[in-house]
Order: structure tokens, then C-alpha cells, then sequence
């Protein structure tokens, strides 16, 4: 990097294509193109038929599951049964308890949205994980974050707010300390922290992946680094395996995030 | 960019023969190197920590496994928020 810094002119001849490798600028790997409606409303291009396969996919699985439902379960309801358990005893039970029961449906939702969006990352020609884009996640954020505090408010008016900024147990005085980093952290970082973790975890995955492509061609292309060329797809192999299960742990932590604030704002006490 | 990165792009791109463009590009591609770099070092020791812990705590009581693990998982997904938002900085400096 010093020599770098002292040169760098170095930097730049790599750039103009003095044999370097040649990665594609961030707008050509996460701008798709829109199919009709350019620029309105109603625009439509591959972020949002991702988007769209993502929320039909779990109506149509679940409406197969139980479509003909029989005490036994067997194919595509045993299933969707087991991932309601997975849900109902690994985000809601452990976050919200027993009286989360009622919020499991839009837990459920969530889930399968973000999982599905998420795993287009590695299907493929797809290749692009919808939640890649902030307008998702945010969207996804700005839910939790008003589901929270209505839960809150729903249950406790205004004593939730109360509880929220006034954390009891604390000494008078600190109050001044103590209530604008509450405030901030309750409303603002909260569904901030919630998007951007989506957000930035997907973006990185699919940078990933792309550099990894991008290498394993201009090494296969150059004569010589061809083995060097087969331990980069190696790596891409391996990555597309990780990015797999990316997808599945960013999903399921950010239903249990939801339901960790849905859980607080119902029983504030802890 | 602050005033002192600005004069420091300035020196460099008349002593190099640069364009200021140029210039400034470098010094975002190193600054966002660096961004995240730092970024990168609190999370990982936080979340070699956390996880260390959580695997004492699972051998210790295999029968607690499940509930340590949701745990992990929730103070993980804390601590990274850190690294992630650094990472979002390396896009921000690097790209826009």
C-alpha cells in the first residue's frame, strides 16, 4: 500500500487495462434493467420478479399443504409442517413466549420472504439475491419497527413509551444520559440496524461470488494461470455453499430479531 | 472529504502529474481499504469471543444447546452490525 501511496500510477495503469483483472462497477452487478415502466411507479425489473416469486412460492406451498390436509402428514405438508415448528419453537417460543402464538403467521411471512429472496442469490441464472437492494430489507425493517411499537401500544398505551424511555431502576439524574440513548437505539437504530444487517450481508455475498466469477474467467482466460484459475472456482464452489446458508441464517435472524422487539414490547419488565 | 485529505489529494496530484479525479479516487479506494479493515477487527474478536463462550457453555450442558444457540445467534447478528456498517462505508467511499 506504501508504494502504492508513493506511485500511484501503479494503480492506475492495473485500472486501464494493463493486465489486470477487470471488475465490473458496482451499478452493472446490482442494476437490472426494467422491463416495462422505466422510471414510474410501476416499474418492473428482476429485483421485483424475485420480490414477487418470493411471496408467491410460500402461498402456493402452503396452499398445496393444506389443500388436502390429513391427520398424518406426508410430502409437501410434513414439510411446511416442520418449518411452522421450526419457527414456533426456535424464533417464537424462546423470544416472545407462549402468548406469541398469534404473531407466528406474519413470522412466518417474513421468513419465507427473505429466505426465498435470499436464495435466488444462488439459483442459478438468477444470481441476484432480492434483498441485495436497500428498498426490501428497508421495507422489511420499517414493518417489524411499526409492528413493535403498536404491539407496545396496543398492550400498554402509553405506559410503553414510558417503559421505553424511562427504564425503571435507574437514579433519577441519569435520565438526562440515559433517555436519549434509549430513545435513540429503540427507534432509530433499531429498524436501521435491522435493514442495513440484511442488506449489507446479501451485497457481500453477491460481491463475493462476483469477484470469485470474475477471477476464475481472466485466470482460465490467461494461458498460463490456468491451475490458479481452477483453485479460484474452487472458492467459488465453497462460497456458493456458504452464501447457501447465508441466505437461511439472515432470514431466520431477522424473524428473531422481529419477534425479539415484538417480545420486549410485551413484556417490558426485562 | 475533509480539509485535510483534500490538501493531501492536492500534493499528490501535482507531484505525480495527476488529475485531481484520478487522485481522489486513489485516496477513496485506500480510505475505504482501510474503513473497512478497522471495522473488521472488533467484531472478530467480539464474535471468536461469543461463540468461544457458547460452545464452553453447550459442552458444559448439552441439554441447554438449543437456548444457547438462539442466544449466540442474537449476539452475533449484534456484534456484526458493526463490521456490516463498515462494510457499507468500504460501498459508500469506494463507488459513490
Amino acid at each position: 500500500m506504501l508504494h502504492a501511496l508513493a506511485n500511484p500510477s501503479v494503480l492506475l495503469a492495473a485500472e486501464e487495462g494493463g493486465g489486470g483483472v477487470e471488475f465490473p462497477p458496482i451499478n452493472l452487478i446490482v442494476k437490472w434493467p426494467h422491463a416495462f415502466g422505466e422510471g414510474q411507479w410501476y416499474g418492473f425489473n428482476k429485483i421485483a420478479l424475485i420480490s414477487l416469486i418470493a411471496m408467491i412460492v410460500p402461498v402456493l406451498l402452503f396452499w398445496l399443504a393444506g389443500r388436502k390436509a390429513s391427520l398424518v402428514p406426508k410430502g409437501v405438508q410434513n414439510v411446511m409442517e416442520s418449518s411452522i415448528d421450526f419457527v414456533e419453537q426456535q424464533v417464537v417460543l424462546p423470544a416472545i413466549g407462549p402468548d406469541g402464538m398469534r404473531y407466528l403467521p406474519m413470522l412466518i411471512s417474513m421468513f419465507f420472504f427473505i429466505w426465498i429472496g435470499n436464495l435466488f442469490e444462488v439459483i442459478p441464472t438468477a444470481h441476484m439475491p432480492a434483498n441485495a437492494r436497500m428498498a426490501n430489507p428497508l421495507m422489511l425493517a420499517i414493518v417489524a419497527w411499526v409492528m413493535f411499537i403498536g404491539v407496545g401500544l396496543k398492550h400498554h398505551k402509553l405506559g410503553y413509551l414510558k417503559e421505553a424511555l424511562f427504564p425503571p431502576g435507574v437514579p433519577k439524574a441519569l435520565y438526562i444520559l440515559v433517555t436519549p440513548i434509549e430513545f435513540l437505539s429503540t427507534f432509530l437504530i433499531r429498524p436501521f440496524s435491522l435493514a442495513v444487517r440484511l442488506f449489507a450481508n446479501m451485497l457481500a455475498g453477491h460481491i463475493l461470488l462476483v469477484t470469485f466469477s470474475v477471477l476464475t474467467i481472466t485466470l482460465v482466460g490467461a494461458s498460463l494461470l490456468v491451475i490458479v484459475g481452477g483453485l479460484s472456482f474452487a472458492m467459488l464452489v465453497a462460497f456458493t455453499g456458504f452464501e447457501f446458508m447465508v441466505a437461511f441464517l439472515q432470514a431466520f435472524i431477522f424473524s428473531l430479531l422481529t419477534a425479539v422487539y415484538i417480545g420486549g414490547a410485551l413484556h417490558p419488565a426485562h | 472529504m475533509s480539509a485535510l485529505t483534500n490538501a493531501a489529494v492536492d500534493i499528490l496530484a501535482q507531484a505525480e502529474g495527476l488529475g485531481a479525479d484520478d487522485a481522489k479516487a486513489v485516496a477513496g479506494a485506500q480510505g475505504a481499504g482501510m474503513a473497512y479493515g478497522l471495522a473488521a477487527i472488533g467484531p472478530g474478536i467480539g464474535i471468536g469471543y461469543l461463540v468461544g463462550q457458547a460452545v464452553q457453555a453447550m459442552a458444559r450442558q448439552p441439554e441447554s444447546a438449543g437456548q444457547v444457540q438462539t442466544t449466540m445467534f442474537l449476539g452475533i447478528a449484534f456484534t456484526e452490525a458493526l463490521a456490516l456498517i463498515g462494510f457499507v462505508v468500504f460501498i459508500l467511499l469506494k463507488f459513490v
